[in-house]
């Protein structure tokens, strides 16, 4: 008798899940804290970063820093124009993150669209927020706009993707170094955005993306005194409050942007520099 | 390439520092600004006197005008004893024997333009003889122009060259060398003019002719008596200064004096190490020695012409 | 040979003060509020002396919370009026105004000059003119601010306190109030405690030209003053020009209130000469970069980078300048040097120095007479000085110079910008690439190359780090009192 060896039904193929982690000095790291804690239902484990994670990131920052904001202008536009293009190619990966449909396309979206028109915007913003000053004398005398340095930026909930997006791209635009607070609540675009940055030529530590709890980290970040500046736009009033009350300790610069496009966007992330010469022979 | 070779003067100049043209006219405008007053008027206008190397240099110049010169070097308000000659009656050569007769041992010096003044474009024989002759007809100081031309064409070894032999044809007599610095074109070229001079021998520098404008500039002149400060510290020997050309009035003069003191120092407010190359500046002085003293606004009509 | 000794001078001076009988200060003088000199509520007064003898010029108004408020209720009133009045009649105001600083140029200056210590020449050269000229700036950008900022709509932003300190008061109110009032905003001003005379000639100034009421209000007074208004919960912005550490407390007072802050806080700028600079120039850069207003100057260049090699020559160079530099008298025209602004101030500046000398650094004074009465320091420069010393690192706000060395640009750079400060950088060198490549990496908001401290309306001034933010002059200066939309 021949048997018939049956074989079973095949099983649906388990999902291989992604582990999320934070992005700092362009590696994807766990926390050193080893704490999670759980976001989209309850499926996912996201890393929720610590104190030290934040030190991490902002001494990332820092030694990025002279690299970033020494590029040229039409470098920083094509790196940030390249972000756009990594963010596009992994359309799907994002409207599926951020809950599928037409909102979650739309998001996606704008947040290339976001990340195109301040890419434009690197070679450009000195013509347009620069000066000559005629002086009363033989000077030549000339004002332009530098980098802040190292920005904070807490990260509204949502839109968890484009509320990063188009706070951070205003600061790479002047050239400053950023580490961002995700979206607390849906960390996880946030973080899968890191990958669009470390396929984009963005150098190591010029953007660090850190999740975890905001009360616990804001404190760190705005107390930092290697942080130049913050991005308070998520915070609601008595965080900025907090804010505003460390950021005293090195006259940090607190800037409160609703995200939509604008040149101040960028420029309230900057100094202005004026020199003078004279003009003689 | 050719090997690298300099003369000792090109090494020198390698070391002079530039100049910024801004800010050394913002000092010598800020120096101007002094406000001198009173007693420090009076003394300064004294002084003024007293260092000025009465001039003419003119190709209409007589016997009778040097002659005239020279009297008012001697007592430049008749009857007023309390005002002192001039250091020094300047003329060309052919009148240093005249002026020489006039000024006797007064204590008046003959000083006599040479080296094919004002262009100095001659033969260096020929500047030289005239420099020999002009110190026996009288002159105890000779005031030289600096090959302009050979200076523009950074031939900075052959206007060295020519300084140090007029310096030698000189003899005992005293050597300024003029920079002419109106021709120079800037101040960094200024100071390194001085620079040559000051290594080639002069005993003076002097800024200009008379007879091209720009001439003794307060900005010029702090930059030349800013190399005279350094030559003396590096080297210890000290050089005179002597502005010449379009200081025509009192004001101008007592600025003057207020560069030397705030730049050089007491040392230089004497004929022996300063002096102010003028014509019609006497008169000016006088006048307002004459308003110091009686309070009240004088007229040219009281002061007799040179 | 080296002749070290600076050469003495030939001929004194004879005084040459500056005559005051042409105007009269009033004994006693009240607040500046909705167009009317008013007694302060307080009831209290406080002397403003004159530094240089410690007599006492005139007896000022001490503005308590009351007197704040009053204030502000003015400028709030105003706001409606004149923030609706067409850019092109603001700008007539301004412009008037301009003018009659000019027209009164000489009393203000001599004012300024008792009421502050600075020499007569810089008052006379430097504060009047530029405040005048900052008026008339900003008179033009009334009526142009479409222009200013196309495709954007620019309102003001209300009710500016303004807080300024000591060491310029007229052109510090000029810097405060001419963009504010270009903007539409009405202002509360407050002077310093101890020079709030020229102030309160503007307050006239203001009634002369008919600004209409409560436009501009000035409330003299004491520390206390300046808090009321900070805390004061109708005022929009605060501007304030003085030291970071009132800087950091105005942050924390406002913290979670909608305030909008500009702040100009203080410095330890770096004045950096390499071997190529002109020398003299550099000299002169150094010192007026160092002593101009006794050194009372947030931007002062307070810190000398010279480049090791020249270091020697330099020195000697500076120190026989120094020796040239006469202290005296503020109202004789050829002071280079005044009095100092306070009593307190002339004690901090003694504890640094004490602190320079305890610390190791080498101390130069040239001689120099100082009158009997009235608060007096003479020019000093430190050498040896290290990066940790005190002297190094803090504002000392006097006339008093720390010398460091550097081999190489990265090393300038790298001690220049070793600071928590941010304010100001000069540069003295003869390459032009250089002088690019140091701009760009000087941490400043101010880099003066082969020169130093100069002021003008057109250019933005401000600080980088703890120096301050915001910017005032220029187009800049426009940013913090509008609101664009």
């Amino acid at each position: 008798m021949s048997a018939v060896r049956s074989t079973p039904p095949k099983a649906p193929e388990l999902d291989i899940r992604k582990t999320y982690k934070l992005y700092i000095d362009g590696k994807f790291v766990r926390t050193e804290s080893g704490r999670t804690y759980q976001v989209a239902g309850g499926r996912v484990n996201a890393p929720r970063g610590s104190r030290k994670d934040v030190r991490n990131a902002v001494a990332a920052a820092r030694k990025a820093f002279d690299g970033w904001s020494g590029r040229t202008a039409y470098n920083r536009g094509q790196v940030i124009y390249r972000i756009a293009e990594m963010l596009d190619a992994r359309r799907g990966e994002f409207v599926s993150l951020l809950g599928k449909g037409p909102a979650a396309e739309r998001e996606v979206d704008q947040a290339v669209d976001s990340l195109v028109w301040y890419a434009g915007w690197c070679d450009k913003l000195h013509a347009v927020a620069g000066t000559v000053n005629p002086v009363a004398g033989p000077y030549f005398n000339f004002t332009f706009p530098e980098p802040t340095g190292v920005v904070g930026l807490i990260a509204p909930e949502e839109p968890a993707l484009l509320g990063l997006v188009r706070h951070l791209a205003p600061a790479l635009c002047g050239g400053n170094v950023i580490v961002a607070l995700v979206s607390e609540s849906q960390p996880l675009a946030g973080l899968v955005f890191g990958e669009a940055l470390a396929t984009s030529d963005v150098p190591a530590g010029v953007v660090n993306l850190v999740s975890g709890s905001h009360s616990e980290l804001l404190a760190i970040l705005a107390g930092h005194m290697d942080v130049n500046a913050i991005d308070v736009a998520a915070c609601n009033d008595s965080e900025v409050k907090q804010v505003q009350l460390l950021a005293e300790a090195n006259v940090k610069r607190i800037v409160r942007s609703d995200g939509t496009h604008s040149l101040e966007a960028i420029t309230s992330l900057m100094e202005m520099k004026t020199v003078w010469h004279p003009i003689g022979h | 390439m050719a090997a690298v070779t300099s003369t000792p003067i090109e090494a020198l100049l390698r070391q002079v520092p530039p100049v910024d043209q801004v800010a050394v006219e913002e000092r010598a405008a800020s120096l101007a600004s002094r406000s001198i007053k009173k007693s420090s008027k009076l003394w300064a206008l004294d002084l003024a006197i007293r260092v000025m190397d009465l001039t003419t240099l003119e190709g209409a110049d007589t016997t009778g005008r040097v002659r005239s010169l020279c009297a008012k070097a001697l007592r430049p308000a008749p009857g007023d004893p309390s005002i002192p000659h001039t250091a020094a009656v300047c003329v060309y050569p052919s009148m240093a024997a005249v002026a020489r007769e006039c000024v006797g041992d007064s204590g008046v010096h003959v000083a006599s333009v040479v080296t094919a003044f004002p262009s100095g474009q001659s033969f260096l024989a020929v500047k030289v003889a005239e420099v020999k002759t002009a110190v026996a007809a009288g002159a105890d100081e000779v005031d030289m122009v600096i090959a302009r031309g050979a200076f523009l064409a950074g031939d900075y070894a052959k206007v060295y060259d020519e300084i140090v032999a007029v310096r030698k044809a000189c003899g005992e007599a005293h050597l300024k060398v003029i920079l002419e610095t109106g021709e120079l074109g800037s101040y960094d070229a200024v100071r390194r003019a001085s620079h040559i001079a000051m290594a080639a021998g002069a005993d003076f520098i002097k800024t200009s002719t008379g007879k091209v404008s720009p001439a003794a500039t307060l900005p010029v002149s702090l930059v030349m008596m800013e190399a005279i400060r350094d030559w003396y510290q590096f080297t210890g020997r000290a050089v005179g200064f002597k502005p010449a050309g379009g200081i025509k009035t009192a004001k101008q003069a007592i600025a003057h004096l207020v560069l030397v003191n705030e730049t050089l120092g007491a040392d230089w407010l004497t004929p022996e190490r300063y002096r102010i190359g003028a014509s019609s500046l006497l008169n000016d002085i006088l006048m307002q020695i004459a308003k110091q003293r009686s309070g009240v606004y004088s007229s040219a009509g009281y002061f007799t012409e040179a | 040979m080296a002749v070290n000794t600076p050469p003495r001078l030939g001929f004194e001076y004879a005084p040459a003060p500056e005559a005051t009988d042409h105007f009269q200060l009033a004994g006693v003088y009240k607040l500046f509020l909705d167009g009317e000199f008013v007694a302060p509520a307080s009831e209290q007064h406080l002397a403003t002396i004159n530094p240089a003898t410690e007599e006492t010029l005139a007896e000022v108004s001490v503005a308590n919370e009351a007197d704040v408020d009053r204030a502000v209720k003015a400028a709030r009133k105003a706001f409606a009026t004149w923030s609706k009045l067409p850019g092109s009649t603001r700008a007539r105001y301004l412009f008037r105004i301009s003018r009659i600083i000019q027209e009164r140029a000489r009393e203000l200056a001599i004012v300024e000059s008792m009421d502050g210590g600075k020499p007569i020449k810089e008052s006379r050269d430097v504060d009047i003119p530029i405040a005048a000229a900052h008026f008339h700036y900003y008179a033009g950008w009334a009526d142009k601010l479409e222009w200013a900022f196309p495709n954007r709509k620019a309102s003001p932003i209300g009710v500016a306190g303004q807080i300024i300190p000591w060491n310029f008061p007229l052109l510090m109110l000029a810097w405060k109030i001419a963009p504010a009032l270009a903007c539409g905003n009405t202002v509360v001003l407050k002077p310093a405690r101890t020079t709030p005379l020229t102030a309160l000639l503007f307050a006239q100034i203001c009634q002369q030209a008919e600004l209409p009421p409560g436009v501009v209000n000035i409330v003299t007074g004491i520390s206390s003053t300046g808090a009321a208004m900070v805390a004061h919960p109708d005022i929009d912005k605060i501007a304030f020009t003085g030291s970071t550490d009132v800087g950091k407390y105005i942050m924390r007072t406002t913290a979670g209130t909608r305030k909008r802050l500009t702040l100009e806080l203080g410095g330890k700028s770096a004045n950096i000469v390499f071997d190529d600079a002109p020398l003299d120039q550099a000299v002169e850069g150094i010192i007026n970069g160092i002593f101009f207003n006794q050194g009372h100057v947030c931007c002062a260049g307070s810190r000398l980078l010279v480049q090791e090699s020249i270091a020697a020559p330099f020195l000697d160079k500076l120190r026989a300048r120094m020796a040239r530099l006469r202290v005296g008298n503020p109202l004789d025209k050829n002071t280079d040097i005044g009095a100092i602004n306070s009593a307190d101030q002339l004690q901090t500046i003694k504890e640094y120095v004490e602190s320079g000398i305890t610390e190791g650094a080498e101390i130069f004074q040239p001689p120099c007479e100082l009158p009997k009465r009235g608060f007096w320091f003479p020019p000093t420069v430190f050498s040896n000085v290290s990066q940790s010393h005190r002297i190094a690192r803090e504002e000392i706000f006097g006339p008093v110079l720390s010398t460091l060395t550097f081999r190489t640009p990265e090393e300038a750079v790298a001690k220049a910008n070793n600071t928590p400060y941010g304010l100001a950088a000069g540069i003295w060198t003869d390459k032009g690439s250089q002088i690019l490549w140091m701009a760009q990496h000087l941490n400043a908001g101010v880099v003066w190359a082969n020169t130093y401290n100069r002021f003008d309306p057109t250019s933005p001034f401000g600080g980088y780090k703890e120096s301050g933010f915001g910017r005032e002059g220029g187009w800049h200066g426009l940013h913090p009192y509008l609101e664009l939309h």
